[in-house]
């Protein structure tokens, strides 16, 4: 089947392009590129930078949390007497970073480093396509959400500060507090950006697969890729709705969500009431809900695909993975109200949620049990993304078993909006997906840039992210089974009705509030320990050791592109003949059979 | 560097590109309409009373039969490109873009109306749904005016360097303007009648 | 491609039929709301009857009836999500099973 005019026979395989191709200018080759590589690269930076930014603004917190009162050192009077009068946090600075660190971290950091990053970077590659199929609008999500970034960082300097009221922005609260505007009109932003790529990944993944390439031949991560895009298009736009009618009930008077008779401050509020603070919930927790597996997803298929490579053998349970992750996306549309069991639904809604969030840990445990069995017999490289790829699994593991307890109505009456919560979904998050990030970045630097990142520094960034990381969440269990509520300025003390549920250890008095300090030095430790993974990804971009084509011996079709691959992606066109982790196979010469390559060869 | 299928459709799927997309940007319009929709229902159900023919009826009336009208002459104005006719195409696309000014300039009529009667969105909360619902509705049709201009302007180029590809886009365009007119048929008896 | 210019004639004829019909379930929609029906009949009858256009729209100028699986594939996924967020935030706001007193968010004379 002859595709005519997809693959130019002048493709070159260097990042330069040669004085016959239409020379374009560097704004039009680098800026506004409509390359899905540039795109990529472009997200991948500028999601790690934002990833960067909300952990500070967490760093920062930690100081107020282990050390209530306290100025914060070094950088506390650069704040200003509005946020930090003598370096001492406000609670209402306190709250704009806890707002703010959420919602940079989940909609600036994550989702755009692991769908619109290695997503646009990777997935086209990976079905042999030369670019996605809608490029020009690719390079518009970029910049749409590029805004959306640019409007959230702008709200910190707006009077009274940024959004405040958690990145849930809740009414009424949320309505009359400060901030919130900004936020509302950056969340549209991205919610439009988020909109117009998960159209273009779809289509890509449909229409723009090689020859041979059947959905069952589809790499683990391209299928995680496809149902994120599906979350993503579906489940946005009610809290773009939601988010209008927020702008709306703040700049318009209105009363969506503001119900009759509320007293502010001892005076009742002058509007016409009638609102629904739970229509709010339900909306932005409809998106929110499939939002997590946003998270979670494209870090599956991530681990996936270094699993795989460095274990020299195919997948455990491929189809069981691809059926289970599609049954994951469908059932994550329908658990949201477990995010809601405090608001007084009555016992048969709830007993519907509670039914469906367990129905959907099968199918993710099922992912996890596949995963790790995929280890069993395998020849292991401890290469420096399969570090990060092996402890993902039992990381996401205790935070998803610890959900269970959050799911179970009865149970999450004592842990709602506890530490507890923080712990479980940070455990999925940080060491979870951001661990799986990291893998991808060790594992398809080389096919961006041509060069390998140091692997001693990455030796160093995992050993000590790993340990700073554990340090930092698992005591949040504990502290949550005390008591100990989130969002509070003074890191949740005055909730502390259990204090003496670790009892002591070896006579000394466990204090759950006390490991607020023990927190706080891991989370500075863990800041540190990104250093060497800075440093590394910059300094390697040139002086990384040069490779060629595929130097993990992998077998998915990216690794038949040039290192990095240029304009169009592939020298010839590009043909699939098996499935994509066709490892020691019997009788084989070699120990990885790439989908490339053609029979009897 | 060329895209595959932009323009022919692809063997198995039976789908050109934009068609596919299309259909998925309004799948998310659906879902962005449907939590309004859903607003509503739970407002209305909250709410002790109820307002009842608040709005203009007549006016309401009007503005369906000419948006139904609207997205016939865009079907006859792709349909006139799939039998060649190219005057015709002009004729019914200019023919959709005024009637849908002509819903535009009566939406404005009606919002003076019902400002200068103090019944602003901040007014109660039927009165915010139905400025939140006709207007992100409206905005709509604004941006399909928009589209529908370039394709009157500077896009009909593209008729000439490649017919088909042209064809295939005012299809497109065609399928958001109906999708519009659809939102219009399920809001027009809910607000208006209901 | 899509279909041939003698096809496409057969259609116009179509469109305008439901041209028509289109005309004529607005009249009747507008003339069966000035019956002041029960609330829940009149609700019934008006989505009934915008159901029916718009499936006419939909499946004749937008030429479903026709399509390909992939777009009935998507449009089934988002019809059924569609439904859930029309009703399960109602029910859940409507069921006050084992909560003391009304059911919370319904309209009652006297909040408790």
């Amino acid at each position: 089947m002859d595709q005519a005019g997809t693959f130019d026979a002048v493709a070159h395989g260097h990042s330069h392009e040669h004085a016959h191709h239409e020379e374009l200018s560097f704004i039009r080759k680098y800026i506004f590129s409509v390359d899905h590589k540039v795109i990529g690269i472009w997200y991948v930076i500028t999601g790690l930078l934002f990833l960067l930014f909300g952990f500070t603004l967490m760093m920062i917190m930690r100081y107020q949390i282990a050390y209530p009162g306290s100025p914060i050192p070094l950088i506390g009077n650069l704040f200003g007497p509005d946020k930090a009068p003598s370096g001492i946090m406000l609670p209402e600075f306190y709250n704009q970073l806890g707002a703010m660190h959420g919602t940079i971290m989940v909609f600036l950091g994550v989702v755009p480093l692991a769908v619109g990053g290695f997503g646009n970077f990777v997935m086209p590659l990976q079905i042999g396509a030369p670019d996605m199929a809608f490029p020009k609008l690719n390079m518009m999500s970029y910049w749409v959400y590029f805004v959306g970034g640019v409007t959230m960082l702008a709200s910190f300097f707006q009077t009274g500060g940024a959004a405040q009221s958690g990145w849930t922005s809740y009414p009424p609260l949320a309505v009359i507090s400060n901030g919130q505007t900004m936020w509302l009109v950056g969340m549209i932003f991205l919610i439009t950006s988020s909109l117009l790529g998960s159209i273009n990944f779809i289509v890509t993944i449909v229409q723009l697969r090689a020859k041979g390439l059947s959905f069952m031949r589809l790499p683990f991560f391209v299928w995680a890729q496809f149902v994120t895009s599906f979350l993503l298009l579906l489940a946005f736009p009610p809290l773009e709705a939601a988010g209008v009618l927020q702008l709306m009930d703040r700049v318009a008077g209105t009363s969506f969500f503001m119900p009759s008779g509320l007293v502010v401050s001892g005076k009742a509020l002058t509007i016409s009431g009638g609102g629904n603070p739970l229509l709010w919930q339900h909306l932005f927790w409809f998106l929110a809900h499939p939002e997590v597996y946003v998270l979670i997803l494209p870090a599956m298929g991530i681990v996936a695909e270094v699993l795989a490579n460095n274990t020299r053998k195919p997948l455990w349970g491929y189809k069981a993975m691809v059926y289970s992750i599609g049954f994951l996306g469908f059932m994550s549309f329908i658990v949201w109200a477990h995010h809601m069991f405090m608001t007084g639904m009555g016992t048969t809604m709830s007993a519907f949620f509670q039914t469906t969030t367990m129905i959907i840990s099968i199918p993710s445990v099922v992912i996890l049990t596949a995963l790790l069995l995929s280890l069993w017999g395998a020849s292991i490289r401890f290469t420096t993304p399969m570090l990060f790829a092996l402890a993902f699994l039992p990381m996401f593991g205790i935070g998803g078993l610890t959900g269970l307890p959050l799911g179970l109505a009865p149970s999450d009456i004592h842990l709602h909006d506890t530490y507890y919560v923080i712990g479980h979904f940070h455990y999925v998050v940080a060491p979870g997906t951001i661990f799986a990030l990291f893998a991808g970045v060790y594992y398809w630097f080389p096919k961006a840039t041509g060069r390998m990142m140091n692997n001693a520094l990455g030796k160093i960034h995992f050993w000590g992210s790993f340990i700073c990381i554990n340090v930092v969440f698992m005591p949040m269990f504990i502290q949550g089974l005390a008591g100990m509520n989130r969002r509070m300025y003074d890191g949740g003390a005055q909730y502390a009705h259990n204090q003496v549920i670790l009892g002591s250890l070896f006579g000394i008095p466990i204090s759950p509030v006390k490991l607020n300090i023990v927190i706080g030095f891991a989370a500075w430790g863990l800041g540190l320990f990104q250093i060497p993974f800075i440093i590394n990804f910059f300094a390697s971009i040139k002086g990384g050791k040069a490779v060629g084509k595929n130097p993990w011996d992998a077998t998915t079709l990216e690794w038949s592109a040039p290192s990095p691959p240029g304009h169009g992606n592939f020298l010839t066109e590009p043909i699939v003949y098996r499935a994509p982790y066709e490892y020691s196979v019997p009788g084989a010469a070699k120990d990885f059979t790439p989908q490339f390559e053609p029979e009897g060869k | 560097m060329n895209i595959p299928y932009t323009v022919e459709e692809r063997p198995d799927t039976g789908l050109a590109n934009g068609k596919l997309g299309i259909w998925l940007f309004l799948a998310s319009e659906v879902m962005l309409f449907g939590a309004l929709f859903s607003s509503y229902v739970l407002l209305r159900v909250g709410a002790a009373e109820w307002p009842h023919r608040e709005l203009s009826v007549p006016l309401g009336t009007i503005n369906t039969i000419i948006l139904i009208s609207s997205s016939v002459t865009m079907v006859m104005a792709w349909a006139s490109l799939k039998m060649g006719n190219w005057a015709k195409h002009r004729l019914y696309l200019i023919g959709t873009f005024i009637l849908a000014g002509i819903f535009l300039v009566n939406k404005y009529f009606e919002y003076a109306e019902h400002f200068s009667k103090g019944e602003t969105p901040a007014h109660s909360t039927f009165f915010a749904l139905y400025f939140t619902l006709t207007g992100l509705h409206g905005l709509h049709i604004l941006c399909g005016m928009v589209v529908m201009l370039y394709f009157i302007g500077p896009g009909a180029k593209l008729w000439k360097s490649n017919p088909e590809q042209f064809t295939n886009r005012i299809e497109y365009t065609g399928l958001y303007w109906h999708f519009v007119d659809l939102v219009w048929i399920f809001l027009f008896p809910v607000l208006y009648l209901l | 491609m899509h279909s041939d210019p003698a096809a496409v004639k057969k259609s116009v004829r179509s469109y305008m039929i439901v041209f028509v019909s289109l005309m004529v379930f607005t009249v009747i929609t507008v003339a069966v709301s000035g019956l002041h029906l029960a609330v829940p009949i009149a609700i019934t009858v008006a989505l009934v009857i915008a159901a029916t256009k718009g499936s006419m729209v939909a499946g004749v100028f937008m030429h479903l009836s026709h399509e390909k699986q992939w777009i009935y594939g998507a449009l089934l996924l988002t019809v059924l999500f569609f439904i859930v967020l029309m009703f399960v935030p109602l029910f859940t706001v409507m069921d006050g099973t084992g909560t003391p007193g009304q059911a919370v968010g319904v309209a009652v004379a006297e909040p408790r």
